[in-house]
């Protein structure tokens, strides 16, 4: 039910950890629906230096995740906050149906955790 | 690659005695049951000799043997069939929280047609309360149906007590669904105390596509499909020859070996339960310590979600299920475990390894040495494994 890139995404996901002098963190999702994703920040110069997640969840929940940090990974932040829950599914060749909306938040927690970055510098 | 089979809950590998059974009713009795030819007669005496056998195996009449297409129908059939033709003596139902959907769906129809349905409660090891049932019992209760054993968490339920109860109490039919104990566990209609008892026949080494609906004589019930007089009139429809034949050979088969099999599938379930016990931190047994199906074991890994179990489990070539809301198709975990009374959380990180005829004792260990490294690296990936320990652990709480 899962594409090739789904597996290898939840097999091997990048970018799995903490960054424990964050520049931004966001987390979505709860306990009670089953995924909860957290993606931690390091920003340099208005660019995504390092990224990080950690995630509770299905097979979806973990490959979004991973698939996320890779897209973004070096990107502005404003490039970042261009990215999609729908075009982290598409990088994944798409998802089944069922988990588009229960298990694509990756790209919701990525914008957290750039809106807390964002909001610790302001002004 | 191994691979490891431990999902005989959800269905088991067709024993070859009962496929060799079943063979000469493709092309070589293949006439139809109620035609009145030599090749239709030797149809129907396959047919009724298959009956008896089931029946023989039950402790049941012939009669009372309705052949269906499985599990879920013969639920169906008992829910609604006794609804129907009991409607003008009472429209009040009793069931539980953790039937299978089969009684549970059938019965949520069955309100949207005017009747009212009780749905008891269960404990934290998943067991009804025989006195929950006395104190639902009304003057216009007309059926109470509670399953003989749970399929996600194995949990027996105490049916005959239940029954002393019902049988004291009230006019009601009792109808448990034994698909999942038929072959597992002795089952005995007079033993039971049961009116009505459903039965699968994949779940116990035969064919998918064929199951029955027992009644003790006396039975009322409405027809579900209409369109012929098969089965005395109770389900119309030409009757799944060779499906039945294979029924009654994996239940006679089932019965025999059930001595054996027994011990042998419990020893190595609780070998497995106290090797997984003692072996992680943070997981739990869900279901009755004891009362058990014998080759089901039910845990909940904390911090960590079924699926993401499965699939590893899967890409290691072991075959396993789970209570997560991912695997149901719905958001919402396993509505056994929530009645339980574990949190979303612990019931999402649900993994049952069902056990079979077929397991062995190597399989159980290659399971225990592959588990511990997919559970750390779930966890090791949580972000509920750092800090939200306060949130899953109160979830264990006992009701």
């Amino acid at each position: 039910m899962y594409s090739d890139k789904v597996m290898d995404h939840f097999q091997n996901p990048r970018n799995v950890g903490e960054i424990p002098d964050a520049d931004g963190v966001g987390e979505v999702g709860n306990a009670v629906c089953g995924d909860i994703m957290r993606i931690y920040l390091k920003v340099n110069d208005n660019r995504i230096e390092d990224i990080k997640f950690k995630t509770f969840g299905c097979g979806a929940a973990i490959a979004t995740s991973s698939m996320v940090t890779e897209m973004v990974k070096g990107k502005t932040l404003e490039e970042a906050m261009a990215v999609t829950n729908k075009a982290v599914a598409e990088a994944l060749d798409g998802l089944p149906p069922v988990k588009m909306h229960c298990s694509n938040l990756a790209a919701d927690a990525l914008h957290k955790a750039i809106q807390d970055y964002r909001d610790r510098h302001a002004g | 690659m191994q691979r490891i089979y431990m999902d005989h809950a959800a269905t088991t590998p067709t024993d070859p005695r009962v496929v060799e059974a079943m063979m000469p009713y493709f092309t070589e009795f293949f006439g139809n049951p109620s035609s009145i030819h030599g090749f239709g007669r030797a149809a129907r005496k396959a047919l009724e000799d298959a009956r008896a056998v089931i029946a023989q195996e039950l402790g049941a009449e012939p009669a009372g043997v309705i052949i269906t297409s499985g599990g879920s129908e013969a639920d169906n059939l008992a829910i609604k069939g006794v609804a129907a033709a009991l409607r003008e003596k009472g429209r009040h139902i009793i069931t539980s929280s953790v039937e299978h959907h089969a009684v549970l769906d059938s019965c949520k129809y069955l309100e949207k047609q005017g009747f009212d349905v009780t749905y008891l409660p269960v404990d934290a090891n998943g067991r009804v309360q025989v006195e929950d049932v006395q104190n639902a019992l009304r003057d216009e209760t007309i059926l109470v149906t509670i399953m003989h054993a749970n399929n996600e968490v194995g949990t027996i339920q105490p049916i005959k007590e239940i029954s002393e109860v019902v049988k004291a109490r009230s006019k009601a039919l009792f109808h448990t669904d034994a698909v999942q104990t038929v072959g597992a566990i002795p089952v005995h209609l007079d033993e039971l105390g049961v009116d009505l008892l459903s039965l699968s026949a994949h779940k116990f080494y035969g064919p998918k596509g064929v199951g029955a609906l027992i009644i003790r004589k006396g039975v009322r019930l409405e027809s579900l499909i209409h369109g012929g007089a098969q089965e005395r009139n109770r389900r119309a429809g030409t009757e799944n020859l060779p499906g039945v034949v294979g029924m009654a050979k994996a239940l006679e088969l089932a019965n025999a070996e059930l001595p054996e099999a027994r011990p042998r599938i419990t020893r190595l379930r609780d070998h497995l339960i106290q090797s997984v016990l003692n072996g992680f931190d943070h997981v739990r047994l869900n279901g009755h310590p004891t009362e058990r199906l014998p080759g089901n074991a039910n845990f909940s890994f904390e911090y960590i979600e079924g699926e993401s179990l499965l699939l590893n489990l899967d890409l290691q070539g072991i075959a396993a299920s789970s209570g997560s809301a991912c695997t149901s198709g719905s958001l919402d975990p396993s509505h056994v475990l929530l009645a339980m009374g574990l949190c979303h959380a612990t019931a999402h990180g649900s993994l049952r390894l069902s056990l079979g005829k077929g397991t062995t004792e190597e399989e159980v260990e290659t399971v225990l040495k592959v588990l511990p490294g997919i559970v750390e690296k779930l966890r090791a990936m949580s972000p509920l494994y750092d800090h939200v320990r306060k949130e899953c652990l109160t979830c264990t709480r006992t009701k």
